[in-house]
């Protein structure tokens, strides 16, 4: 038997956009699968456990239309990797945007170095996202087309006392994002690079003393609007940006003595 | 990482038209034999394959999203050809510019060939297209002695008009969802010049089109072209070009090694497209139209002169990538086929449905038809109307347009192109193919192609139930 497209038949020139959210059962990606599906995209939703995706593909998928699909896919499993996108470009017949947003941070005391959790971190955060966002650019840079967006984080920015791995994953990233970006706009695509500050997720309950938060909603709004834009780096909310701009001239021999 | 070795052919493919950007796995075979291979690999990764040739569909026949896409334009070899009998076979991939360029020099010319050179013999069976002969040469299919084709259950066939005709009949129109051609014999025409005697002259209205159309159906070549913007009483009006074959006591041209001219007007045809641009739009493209009518009416009115074949009949190659100049949402062409009764009054209502809904129409061309036996035929007794749209920055208008458009072509009787096609749904192609051709292709389907190998984006959207 060969694969069928679970798609209805639509009008080739009004047929709507294909998006793949890596990490969608909670959190950013939670709210970046309904902002698509609301812009009227065909999302398909990857996670490690697909329980919260298919409820969240039944909130989504009323009236007949099908706006977001569930996929299981644990980032960690690097291998699985390259079959499970050729399993997407068919059944969803192509990407046109693709937004890797899993990430972990468990709780890391000030003075603990676990080599397990920085491992997982460095993993889901860093690992996984090379893995993905590479293989999705270099279909994107053959049909020269697509935007690619990774969740990366204002802790990319500096390397704290805090969370060394999770600065570390971050900030890795970043420079990977950078890197693809500078790779592949002369092919046409779009590389946007995320630095979202506080978000109210799960994330938020490890890390201590934050302010500013905004929701996921809110997060996925503004990573919408980058997309839509062009934009190359974004921070979320925007007032990120001047307070990094100051947080990363803080000089070493203060910075060292800090305690967040 | 092997686990997905067909992302390495991940493509971007577009159609002729660049209104649709898809991705694909594709693959080009240097040679037939490499054919059973992919198709087994199609097989192990669950895939379906499309067919390919020069990607000249106006629609997304030649697209296969997100499934694997088989190039065949590589496939170039002419295999046999008999300069006595003007019989040629050649591979799938052997483009109508090929063709000519091959056989014209021992005088014998393509007996139909569509408005452009570029397409590979495979696409044009598998659309089964047509030139501006249709009334006096038929469909191309009405051409072809044999065909060879690997079917996807593995069998070898060979298909003529008196063996496995069931087969040559729908292979041919059959958009590539029942096998491969492998090899094409085709019985080219003698032409005792390199050149046709052409006529040009303007008609007022559509009654005038149609009834000059009809008038010189019985000469070689008849074509017309409709000033898209005119209206009211104009509506329709347009200028029309009739070509006969010239005799050996013509004293006629020899000329062997045609080629398009440089330049059009004077102006090199690179720089037309920049030029071009600002008239691409509602109201340029009407003073177009416009300008190209009144000059055709009062400067060069009822003339008659000779014109290489190449130059009369692939005006659409005069300027590389022209289809470029609609802009990033690219062009639709509708192409309507309606009964003669009934064509002056369906081509009236479409071109003004047209106007009104804000999307005029900026080329209309006019051509004469009749019935052939071929099982996804699009021909009628009759008309077609051919319109190229600019894809609007809100396509869904356009979408609601063809489908106005759409229905009342149907009322009349009327059918439709899949080379041109781009809007049609399965319920609109059902309506004028009849649920009798559909089953017919089914069946054949079911016997030539067991695991349904063969689709592409046309056959999901207008053929698949």
């Amino acid at each position: 038997m060969t694969a069928q497209t679970s798609l209805p038949s639509e009008a080739p020139l009004t047929r709507r956009k294909r998006a793949v959210v890596v990490g969608a059962s909670s959190g950013i990606g939670a709210a970046l699968v309904r902002r698509l599906a609301a812009e009227d995209f065909v999302v398909a939703a990857l996670s490690r456990s697909p329980e919260p995706l298919q409820a969240l593909a039944n909130e989504l998928n009323t009236g007949g239309q099908t706006r977001a699909i569930p996929y299981a896919q644990d980032v960690t499993k690097l291998e699985e990797i390259p079959a499970m996108l050729q399993r997407l470009v068919t059944e969803l017949g192509g990407v046109d945007v693709f937004i890797y947003c899993a990430g972990v941070m468990p709780k890391v005391d000030i003075n603990e170095f676990d080599l397990e959790k920085d491992q997982h971190m460095l993993s889901v955060n860093l690992a996984g996202a090379v893995a993905w966002l590479g293989q999705v650019g270099a279909l994107f840079q053959k049909q020269h087309s697509g935007h690619l967006v990774g969740i990366s984080s204002v802790a990319g920015d500096r390397g704290r006392v805090l969370n060394p791995a999770y600065n570390a994953s971050k900030a890795g990233l970043d420079t990977y994002l950078e890197a693809l970006r500078n790779r592949l706009s002369r092919h046409g695509v779009h590389v946007l690079t995320v630095r979202p500050g506080f978000v109210d997720t799960q994330i938020l309950a490890n890390a201590p003393r934050s302010f500013g938060v905004i929701s996921p909603q809110q997060c996925a709004d503004g990573v919408w609007k980058a997309i839509k834009s062009g934009k190359q780096v974004v921070y979320v909310p925007w007032w990120w940006r001047w307070l990094m701009l100051a947080v990363r001239n803080v000089p070493s021999f203060i910075f060292r003595r800090l305690s967040f | 990482m092997s686990s997905a070795p067909l992302l390495q052919n991940a493509v971007g493919l577009e159609n002729f038209g660049h209104s649709l950007k898809r991705v694909a796995y594709v693959f080009r075979p240097q040679r037939t034999d490499e054919l059973p291979a992919l198709f087994e690999q199609a097989r192990a990764a669950g895939l379906t394959i499309g067919l390919r040739g020069s990607g000249r569909s106006y629609g997304d026949a030649a697209l296969n999203t997100g499934h694997i896409v088989l190039e065949l334009g590589a496939l170039t070899r002419i295999l046999d050809w008999n300069a006595e009998t003007g019989v040629i076979t050649a591979e799938p991939g052997v483009t109508i510019e090929q063709l000519w360029r091959h056989a014209l020099p021992h005088g014998w010319w393509p007996p139909v060939v569509p408005g452009t050179m570029f397409p590979t013999l495979g696409g044009c069976l598998a659309a089964n297209i047509h030139g501006k002969n249709n009334w006096q040469a038929g469909p191309i299919g009405e051409h072809v002695v044999q065909f060879t084709a690997l079917l996807p259950n593995g069998q070898q066939v060979t298909c003529s008009p008196q063996e496995n005709s069931q087969l040559f009949y729908a292979m041919i129109s059959g958009m590539g969802l029942l096998g491969i051609f492998t090899s094409i014999t085709l019985q080219l025409k003698k032409v005792h010049s390199s050149h046709v005697r052409v006529t040009a002259w303007t008609q007022p209205d559509m009654a005038g089109m149609l009834a000059a159309v009809d008038a010189n159906k019985d000469e070689d070549y008849i074509v017309g072209w409709l000033d898209a913007a005119a209206r009211g009483r104009s509506l329709g009006r347009g200028q029309l070009h009739r070509a006969t074959y010239l005799h050996a006591e013509d004293n006629a041209p020899q000329q062997t090694t045609l080629d398009l001219p440089a330049s059009i007007l004077g102006i090199p045809k690179g720089v037309l497209p920049p030029l071009m641009a600002p008239f691409v739009n509602n109201f340029g493209a009407g003073l177009v139209n416009m300008a190209k009518y009144t000059a055709d009416r009062w400067l060069h009115n009822n003339k008659t002169y000779l014109q290489s074949l190449v130059e009369f009949n692939f005006l659409l190659d005069y300027i590389p990538g022209w289809e470029r100049i609609y802009g990033r949402n690219g062009l639709v062409q509708h192409q309507s086929f309606v009964p003669a009764a009934a064509a002056e009054s369906t081509f009236r209502e479409i071109l003004k449905l047209a106007q009104r809904r804000g999307l005029p129409p900026y080329l209309a061309v006019l051509k004469r038809h009749r019935p052939d036996k071929f099982l996804l035929s699009h021909a009628v007794d009759g008309f077609s109307l051919a319109l190229d749209f600019r894809v609007p920055s809100q396509p869904a208008r356009l979408v609601s347009l063809a489908e106005e458009m759409d229905a009342i072509v149907l009322a009349n009787g009327g059918r439709f192109y899949f080379a041109k096609d781009g809007t049609l749904n399965a319920e609109r192609a059902r309506a004028y193919l009849g649920a009798e051709a559909l089953a017919s292709l089914q069946a054949l389907k079911a016997q030539t192609d067991p695991d349904n190998i063969l689709q592409n984006d046309l056959y999901r959207r207008c053929l698949a139930n």
